[in-house]
């Protein structure tokens, strides 16, 4: 299997503002993701996530150690426009990611940039509309539409710069369910149809457990790193870095501690409420 | 004593008389008792922020009231000028509106405006930053050095400064990680308890209004679609989910597990889950 990114003795620091020391976010940090893949990072706040993220398409630079993006160092100056196609990036917040006054135009910003002539920059923003179920809405002005709705055009933003990878940071912090099912489907689509690496940034454990992979960061390092239901049936450590597995592992927890001896790896509703009935049965 | 909120046949329409009309509220109706702890659900354009802003007089009604103990906040410029002291209100990401050098600055902005002395500011901004978890030495430095977390208590403390009877939050813990979460629900709750003040609080979390509210109000279409406990309104699940909305996971795995044929009744949090099942396997056991 080709790597998609690949993280190799990354030093940071953020610099120091003033008199104040510099703050060392990482020493050290290893991490390889398989291209096609579709991993989850969790960590509390401030423990290097976002840092993490914005090493993958050169928007921070390692202050020590290499960071390769399809086997392009990020800090090569003449590689730049490459690693950024080959990296989409989408943020919590869709109002600060959206540019044009038409989704359509919109979704255009990024492969314009790139140069493409224009009956290709049409088929892109069409096939990219389509993906993301937006195609109805493309001459509608994006301020008048959900946040779901909004986050899912950035989202065909990126996706029309055909990289091959995207990463989103927390995409849907700001929605309400509905919205956050839309967008979840989505990016799960795009990995499954369209072989797009994902990597998805997130507090919300139950779409973590979604993922293929899930890696657990705290202060700078991989604490957990595996399959959501080996990861998650780790409560404890969970709990010391101030996380939480998903509701249907932390119910059987807390039953574990009345007497029941559960598996902590039922993350799905069907297999959690089976594991119970079960219990209660025999 | 009256109620200390009344909202009564409350409709605002935006944009009146152009193409973009919009009802943002219509014809609202509720009241809100002393010292409740109310949860506000409803999906992205079903008019929370729009009810929220009413409730403290930054949005003046289409038609209809709000009373604040018992009198029309719009009926005389002090009431209005009073209710936004009265009523506090924590806006989304409300360490985006953080400004001040210094948190101490920063938290004495609201209470330097009701034009109180420089004793009474100082022990407000002190007790608001004890409120919700802020040390001594985090006073003095910038808001700006701190994490997003800390940045977002600030902001809370700000608005708990001006000691308002009912505090409304906009979904005071978006982007925090569960750490996180807990410790600003838990900040809110200790205020409410402290000052028997009202919470009025905004959320996606079905979790979280499941395991603190009293009494949720579900908004649906710019109308009141249901008004009751979290139990009564946990209860309507398929109505919920037609409205775009969650049910907690321990509902979920309850309806589930009726299906399959245990005998429980519905829950909505994982206390009551757990003493559920250990009820039922106690149960089977001595049987």
């Amino acid at each position: 299997m080709s790597e998609a990114i690949r993280v190799e003795h990354l030093n940071y620091s953020y610099p120091g503002v003033d008199n104040t020391p510099a703050v060392a976010v990482f020493r050290d940090f290893n991490l390889s993701i398989e291209q096609g893949s579709f991993v989850a990072v969790l960590g509390s706040n401030g423990c290097g996530k976002s840092t993490l993220a914005k090493h993958f398409n050169s928007i921070l630079l390692p202050c020590g150690g290499k960071v390769y993006v399809c086997g392009l160092d990020t800090s090569d100056e003449e590689l730049l426009i490459r690693v950024r196609r080959n990296v989409g990036m989408v943020f919590q917040n869709p109002d600060n990611q959206i540019v044009a006054n038409v989704v359509e135009e919109d979704v255009a910003f990024g492969p314009e940039n790139l140069g493409i002539a224009s009956p290709e920059i049409r088929r892109r923003v069409d096939k990219a509309l389509k993906q993301v179920n937006m195609y109805e809405y493309r001459e509608h002005a994006p301020h008048l539409l959900s946040g779901g709705q909004k986050q899912r055009v950035a989202i065909a933003g990126v996706i029309a710069m055909e990289p091959s990878c995207i990463v989103l940071d927390e995409p849907t912090a700001m929605l309400d369910p509905r919205g956050r099912k839309e967008v979840m489907d989505t990016i799960l689509r795009l990995n499954a149809e369209k072989g797009i690496t994902v990597v998805l940034i997130t507090h919300h454990m139950d779409e973590a457990a979604q993922a293929q992979r899930v890696v657990v960061l705290n202060k700078g390092a991989v604490v957990a790193d595996g399959k959501p239901e080996d990861v998650f049936s780790n409560v404890e450590l969970l709990h010391r870095i101030g996380l939480a597995a998903p509701e249907t592992v932390e119910l059987c927890y807390a039953l574990n501690h009345e007497g029941f001896q559960l598996p902590l790896n039922r993350l799905d509703i069907e297999k959690c409420a089976q594991t119970l009935y079960d219990a209660i049965k025999v | 004593m009256a109620p200390i909120l009344q909202v009564e046949n409350l409709s605002h329409i935006y944009s009146a008389g152009t193409p973009f009309e919009h009802k943002a509220l219509d014809n609202m109706n509720f009241s809100v008792e002393r010292g409740e702890f109310i949860g506000i659900i409803g999906h992205t354009g079903s008019g929370k922020s729009t009810l929220m802003q009413h409730l403290n007089g930054l949005l003046k009604p289409t038609s209809g009231r709000v009373l604040l103990d018992g009198q029309d906040i719009w009926s005389d410029k002090k009431l209005t000028r009073q209710a936004r002291f009265r009523v506090g209100l924590v806006f989304q990401y409300p360490e985006y509106q953080l400004f001040e050098e210094t948190v101490y600055k920063d938290i004495s902005f609201g209470p330097k405006n009701m034009g109180l002395d420089a004793g009474e500011i100082d022990r407000r901004v002190r007790e608001s930053a004890g409120f919700v978890g802020l040390t001594e030495q985090q006073l003095e430095v910038s808001p700006f050095d701190l994490s997003g977390g800390q940045k977002r208590r600030v902001a809370i403390a700000g608005v708990i400064a001006m000691e308002p009877e009912v505090l409304i939050l906009d979904e005071p813990t978006a982007g925090l990680d569960p750490s996180g979460r807990d410790e600003i629900l838990a900040n809110i709750e200790s205020y409410r308890k402290s000052k028997n003040a009202t919470i009025i609080m905004v959320s996606h979390s079905m979790n979280d209004v499941a395991r603190l509210t009293d009494r949720l109000l579900v908004l649906n279409g710019s109308r009141i679609a249901m008004d009751g406990t979290p139990g009564e309104v946990f209860n309507r699940a398929w109505e919920l989910e037609e409205m775009g909305l969650d049910i907690p996971e321990v509902t979920r795995i309850f309806m589930r597990l009726k299906e399959m044929g245990l005998p429980v009744e519905p829950v909505y949090t994982m206390e009551q889950a757990v003493s559920a099942l250990k009820q039922l396997k106690g149960g089977k056991r001595h049987a």
